[in-house]
């Protein structure tokens, strides 16, 4: 098992009741996964498991998620993410799968959507200098120039430039999981993740770390 | 949030529970940790304001140490290493925040003392 998907909690510190040292620590709710789905390497050409994650009602879902959830008793999932599995891992359909796989597990990568800020300017995008406030200048928050003139003639692309900000996926690489409570499904893991609280991300083992 | 709040209950002291506030002298015993071994400093002052609630707050104690110096230091309310919290003295000021302290000195940077009448 690789992976889990759960929902932002929101930022808290964790004191160490020796030193005295406060650690910043993100809550993760990442218990009670259900396998909807099992893609076989005869069947499908590769090895996952698909987990279902949070209710949804079932007047918001299609009769199809509907029927896909029901046929393993399960409630109608409202993200669903597959996670490679190696071949012989043994995971039913319809199990549920909690914060146990990470018992050996130190490190993890934390997959989430940044918070959107629409049409961003350089400044806030890129973290572009503002220009001076007085003496006649007229350049406050613009990047400057482009480019040459004549040669070459044309922008060159990959210029960064104004646009959209934020609103994309991300992962943290290497996020350090501090602790967890299975009882409750939380998940604590050692400074910031993207998103907003109350997103959903997917916490996945860092192969590289360990 | 709920979650967050319940996680934060188990960090937080006793010492939360003791009413002080802004203009009152207090003495802080402050474990200090050198290597293997570890001291209680007495550290004591005026606290010229308590910040933030819950288990981030956090307050800040104004001394004037040897030579006239001022010290401020802030100290985490519930972290561990605050061995007691004692209040010495109530002070009688008008605002949570007494910055104003800073400005003055000898005389002028006097707190009166809050009696409190039955």
């Amino acid at each position: 098992m690789q992976g889990l998907i759960g929902k932002k909690v929101g930022m808290t510190r964790f004191l160490d009741s020796e030193t005295g040292v406060a650690t910043p620590v993100t809550v993760i709710e990442a218990g009670k996964n259900v396998v909807l789905q099992l893609k076989t390497e005869e069947r499908d050409g590769y090895c996952a498991v698909q987990l279902g994650f949070d209710k949804c009602k079932e007047k918001h879902a299609t009769k199809a998620a509907i029927g896909h959830a029901k046929k393993h008793n399960a409630d109608v999932a409202r993200v669903i993410k597959e996670f490679t599995l190696s071949a012989d891992a043994s995971v039913e359909p319809g199990q549920e799968i909690g914060l146990e796989i990470f018992a050996n597990t130190v490190y993890v990568n934390v997959t989430g959507t940044l918070k959107g800020r629409g049409f961003a300017g350089t400044v806030k995008k890129y973290g572009f200098r503002i220009g001076r406030a007085t003496h006649g200048n007229t350049n406050r928050r613009e990047r400057g120039s482009l480019g040459a003139g004549t040669f070459p003639g044309r922008v060159f692309p990959g210029l960064k430039m104004a646009g959209q900000y934020g609103n994309t996926q991300k992962t943290i690489r290497g996020v350090q999981i501090v602790g967890s409570d299975l009882e409750k499904g939380l998940l604590f893991v050692k400074g910031a993740i993207p998103g907003k609280n109350g997103g959903v991300v997917y916490v996945k083992k860092n192969e590289v770390k360990g | 949030m709920e979650i967050i709040k319940e996680l934060e209950k188990s960090f937080i002291s006793d010492k939360s529970a003791i009413d002080f506030k802004a203009g009152d002298t207090v003495e802080v015993a402050y474990r200090i940790v050198e290597g293997n071994k570890s001291r209680i400093q007495k550290y004591k002052g005026t606290v010229i304001q308590r910040k933030n609630s819950g288990m981030a707050e956090s307050f800040t104690v104004r001394k004037i140490s040897a030579n006239g110096v001022a010290v401020e230091r802030i100290f985490p309310l519930n972290s561990p290493l605050i061995e007691t919290l004692e209040v010495e003295m109530r002070g009688k000021v008008r605002q949570a925040r007494i910055y104003y302290l800073r400005d003055r000195v000898g005389k002028s940077a006097r707190i009166k003392e809050l009696k409190v009448s039955k």
